[in-house]
């Protein structure tokens, strides 16, 4: 060291955060009376800084809690499944979809079943009456799932069920098709969304009791962790309860919680955690507000991983990871000016995937107006290839880790839902919480407000409360022809003239029998399937054990 | 809430098998705010436990709300209900997933109007209020 010489006095360096902010708020901002909050309401900075960046220990893919991903490979190991959801009319209509899909290059099928599949009604049960095959393909039997995958062999690819109260009863259908394919339960892969409690919370498809509805469940989990064994068992979703109009944190949130109320029953039913927490899947919604739904779906692994290996005490690393499907928000598509969907779902698309989800659903633009035309559903299908193979964003994993913003709003989101917990545990739990409306009126809160905010222009849909056209040209959408509710209902009719009516019969007495004790009610299920007893009837005779559930609705 | 006039009841309902209840919900909460007496019935309504309803409750209204593509069948069955009833003076209105085509068709089958996704809630109130200008609510 030698003496200072000339010493020169400089002025003090100026702060460059401060004089950032100085410019900002001298600046001039915007005056269109647009929130700058997300679309969930969580205010915003205009800038994040390293200030705001969570001080942590670096996280990495693969590793707990595992926010940037389950897998150390992320989509250079293996891409994101492209699952479009897809049904309607017929059985034999439908088939030929998948294949369609199939040979576009789709890589596993989602079944949408019509409304009367999903309550649990044969097509030609009266409130059946101008639903059958309308928003999904309708399945009444065994003989309906048989033509549904006629020539698609079931051991090679994997198959997502899109149902609830009737879960068990469709699963055993396709248990029952393999079996007639020569394919064993123990190599049959997919899924189940089989979560009834977001019925209870935002779609409303329930018929039991939340009692014996959540028995049903537990029942199908603790059958398939022996019987079948690749099968998700059930798929946690909070794409309902986002799409009835909870915000960006109550879907997260409710969904959890609703993931940890099965953990609970499971473990209630004496499982241990590990024999069945690998096969639960979660199932979110993208929407559109881009980054939002980017933390959310990296928040909502690092909850999970925790409350899994930290509460419940699970010892294999894959019962903490949390592996999810995503679809585009429906709730985001207009009916006006219906090609931007496509730009909507390609942007909501990309946030799934810089989520790291495990499969995808992008929305055809015409499903505001009805089901997909076999082109829309194309358009929609080739956005997700666009994603995979032109942009380039599948080579980086987790690309968006470490940015300030990004780490900043998926801590908020994590505080946000554990708040939810509490709140939850307050009430009661789950279902107590069901029960007393908690949920619906928070999500019919929600809604009403985002509605408000649009009523107000304090938030813009494209082509709906601005950038208007006067008149629009109409697009092409699919009409499901009212002859084949007539088919239908002559096929089920047709199906109970031919089989084995003892075997019938029998097979629900015993299965009613069953329900009135304790034992798992899926081998009694499978048999009755088995004899061709329609969905209705199976149904029926577990209403008569178990009563139906009717809400008070909370407006 | 008017003082002269006796306030204008609706019915709102839910027909069909479907769930979705998010629209229904709005459109009555913000009925209810116009000054409009509000009955919800709740999910999975039957045209016949919808008329049922209107008429129990002395409504000259009726909102039905669905979104399973079954609103061919079911609204026309409500006003058929309502026909069978004497009840003719109910004015029915609808909203959902209904595609344009179907408008019309609905409206020669007796539904007065059809709110599609991205009507301002400020309409079905305006219509309400010219519809009924002599007990137009607060």
């Amino acid at each position: 060291m030698s003496a200072r010489k000339n010493p020169v006095r400089t002025a003090p360096r100026p702060d460059p955060r401060e004089v950032w902010q100085d410019e900002f708020e001298s600046g001039s901002v915007r005056e269109d009376g647009l929130e700058t909050s997300t679309i969930s309401g969580i205010p915003l900075q205009p800038l994040y800084t390293a200030d705001d960046r969570p001080k942590r220990a670096e996280e990495f893919p693969g590793q707990y809690p595992y926010t940037r991903g389950i897998h150390p490979s992320g989509y250079r190991g293996r891409l994101w499944t492209m699952r479009q959801f897809s049904g309607f009319a017929t059985a034999e209509e439908t088939n030929r979809r998948y294949k369609y899909l199939l040979a576009n290059g789709q890589t596993g099928l989602s079944v949408a079943f019509d409304m009367p599949t999903l309550m649990g009604q044969d097509s030609d049960a009266p409130t059946s009456r101008g639903e059958v095959g309308h928003c999904g393909v309708a399945i009444d039997s065994l003989a309906d799932m048989e033509t549904l995958f006629d020539g698609i062999p079931l051991g090679e690819i994997t198959t997502s069920m899109t149902i609830n109260s009737p879960a068990a009863i469709l699963l055993c259908m396709y248990i029952a098709v393999g079996e007639k394919q020569g394919v064993p339960a123990a190599r049959l892969g997919g899924t189940l969304q089989n979560d009834i409690l977001k019925e209870f919370i935002a779609q409303k498809e329930f018929i039991f009791p939340p009692a014996p509805s959540m028995r049903l469940v537990v029942d199908s989990i603790e059958y398939c962790a022996k019987e079948v064994p690749k099968w998700n068992t059930i798929s946690i979703s909070g794409y309902h309860i986002r799409e009835a109009g909870s915000t960006a944190a109550q879907e997260l949130a409710f969904t959890l919680a609703d993931g940890m109320a099965y953990v609970d029953a499971c473990i209630e039913r004496g499982m241990h955690v590990d024999d069945f927490a690998s096969r639960l899947s979660f199932f979110f919604d993208a929407h559109i507000d881009f980054f939002e739904e980017i933390a959310k779906f990296r928040a909502a692994r690092r909850i999970w991983a925790r409350w899994m290996r930290e509460r419940y005490g699970a010892q294999q690393e894959r019962s903490w990871k949390l592996r999810f499907h995503t679809q585009t928000a429906g709730v985001s598509l207009t009916a006006q000016q219906p090609e931007l969907n496509i730009a909507r779902t390609a942007i909501e698309a990309l946030a799934a995937v810089l989520g790291g989800t495990q499969s995808l659903h992008t929305n055809a633009m015409d499903e505001v107006l009805a089901l997909p035309t076999d082109r829309a559903a194309r358009i929609a299908l080739r956005t997700q290839q666009l994603l995979a193979y032109e942009t380039g964003v599948a080579n980086t994993i987790d690309p968006l880790g470490g940015s300030y913003f990004i780490e900043s709003l998926t801590d908020e989101m994590e505080r946000q839902a554990e708040t939810y917990f509490k709140r939850i545990e307050e009430v009661g739990g789950v279902i107590p919480a069901i029960e007393a409306g908690f949920f619906q009126k928070e999500i019919a809160d929600a809604a009403f407000r985002y509605q408000q905010e649009l009523e107000q222009k304090r938030r813009i849909m494209v082509g709906v409360n601005d950038f208007t056209v006067d008149e629009e040209e109409p697009i092409e959408i699919l009409r499901i022809d009212p002859r084949l509710e007539s088919e239908q209902v002559a096929r089920v009719r047709d199906v109970r003239g031919k089989r084995d009516q003892a075997k019938v019969s029998n097979s629900l007495n015993r299965m009613r029998k069953a329900a009135t004790g304790t034992d798992n009610l899926m081998p009694y299920i499978l048999d009755a399937v088995r004899a061709y007893a329609t969905e209705g009837e199976i149904m029926h005779a577990l209403i008569e054990v178990f009563g139906t559930y009717t809400e008070t609705a909370v407006v | 809430m008017p003082t002269a006039t006796k306030p204008i009841r609706i019915v709102v309902a839910k027909v069909g098998l479907d769930g979705h209840d998010r629209g229904v919900k709005v459109v009555a909460r913000a009925l209810r705010d116009a000054g409009y007496e509000v009955i919800y019935t709740g999910l999975r309504q039957t045209p016949e436990m919808v008329v049922d309803a209107a008429l129990q409750e002395d409504a000259q209204v009726i909102g039905l709300s669905i979104h399973s593509g079954a609103h061919m069948t079911l609204f026309p069955a409500v006003v058929d209900e309502l026909k069978r009833r004497q009840a003719t003076d109910i004015v029915v209105f609808g909203g959902g997933i209904i595609p344009d085509n179907d408008i019309a068709t609905l409206k020669k089958r007796g539904v007065a109007e059809i709110f599609t996704p991205g009507t301002p809630l400020q309409d079905i109130v305006d219509w309400l209020r010219r519809r009924f200008p002599e007990t137009a609510a607060s």
